[in-house]
């Protein structure tokens, strides 16, 4: 557990280094995973102790967003404000995203598989 | 003579204590709840936690800053485990390499539609200029959000209730659309939800399946960090085009 998150956070702070260092326009943890995943490849995979943390991590993903959702009471004015814009835009915006890539993907990657399955 | 409730009240709340075990009760609350309807996507955990949170901070006077000197303990994981992502991304590297083509494509076409119609129709129905910046990396995990509507001059506590409310919509309407437009893979249904829903999305995506949660990863993490390059630049332009 504590390896784990040592190794997590190692990878997070040299994602912020370059960051910084770099002046780059993506976050530090964004790095920080896309250096952890290249080393998975070398390595060939993740050890069980940095396995269990991760797993333990992203079961309750979603409760880390909880803090900062909770800031929703600072916008209680601009949202009585702006509430149609807002509303409409988000549930439009999110419905035809998912609609776009779902179908997008699967169309793609059917035409892929059957170029494949082609002798 | 015994403290009043209320002042035991007003002493914790100035401890970072209180902050973070409300945070914790409430999302354990509103999970056992989640658990209890099977999973249901309406009684999404965040949207539970955050109601309740919010009804106890309004009720008893606690301001926001007060509660997230707690609840920062929380909020700080988020690095960390995006980070972590990696690990459910390595875990679907085969199947990922042979569709990185599709994958790509889909990608640049679902990113683009999540920012670009979120800024379009915000901006045509009025919202203010703010608004609309705050509005455009609303698909995004939250710590890229945050950061990407602050270079672009909207309100990053103000992306971050809109990211929160991207998410718990995708995650609870996800499966509808998937029924009316009969996409049945469960790499393609992860894949979508978490380009449009971000971690909200991969939470409930590896609530339902395995590789679901995995691919939703992927697409997070490729979201992010497309929209953190893309959008800086594209803004500009769209701004200008907009009355």
């Amino acid at each position: 557990m504590i390896g784990g998150l040592t190794l997590l956070l190692v990878f997070q702070l040299v994602g912020e280094a370059l960051v910084r260092g770099l002046s780059l326009p993506i976050p530090g943890p964004v790095i920080g995973m896309g250096l952890l995943f290249i080393a998975l490849v070398l390595r060939g995979g993740p050890n069980e102790q940095l396995r269990g943390t991760a797993t333990g991590i992203l079961q309750h993903f979603s409760l880390l967003f909880v803090p900062a959702g909770t800031g929703v009471m600072l916008h209680f004015h601009r949202l009585a404000d702006e509430w149609l814009p807002l509303t409409v835009a988000l549930v439009a915006s999110t419905l035809l995203s998912i609609a776009v890539s779902a179908l997008l993907l699967q169309a793609l990657s059917r035409h892929a598989r059957h170029r494949e399955d082609r002798p | 003579m015994r403290p009043a409730l209320g002042e035991i009240w007003v002493y914790l709340a100035t401890t970072p204590l209180l902050g973070l075990t409300l945070t914790l009760l409430a999302y354990q609350g509103a999970f056992w709840v989640y658990r209890r309807a099977n999973h249901h996507p309406l009684l999404n955990p965040v949207m539970v936690a955050v109601t309740v949170l919010v009804l106890v901070l309004t009720l008893t006077g606690t301001p926001y800053q007060t509660y997230f000197d707690g609840a920062q303990f929380v909020h700080f994981l988020l690095g960390p485990a995006t980070v972590a992502l990696a690990i459910p991304l390595y875990a679907q590297w085969e199947r990922l390499k042979g569709m990185l083509l599709p994958l790509l494509v889909s990608l640049a076409a679902g990113s683009l539609t999540a920012a670009l119609s979120a800024v379009g129709i915000a901006a045509l129905l009025g919202a203010s200029r703010e608004s609309v910046m705050s509005m455009a990396p609303k698909s995004v995990t939250m710590p890229i959000a945050m950061g990407v509507a602050e270079r672009l001059g909207g309100l990053p506590s103000l992306t971050a209730v809109l990211v929160m409310s991207t998410g718990i919509l995708g995650a609870v309407c996800a499966r509808y659309i998937y029924r009316i437009l009969h996409v049945d893979d469960y790499a393609v249904r992860g894949f979508a939800v978490g380009l449009a829903s971000h971690g909200i999305g991969t939470a409930r995506a590896f609530q339902v399946n395995e590789q679901a949660g995995a691919f939703a990863a992927l697409a997070m993490g490729l979201n992010g960090l497309l929209t953190a390059l893309m959008l800086p630049w594209l803004l500009p332009w769209l701004e200008s085009l907009l009355p």
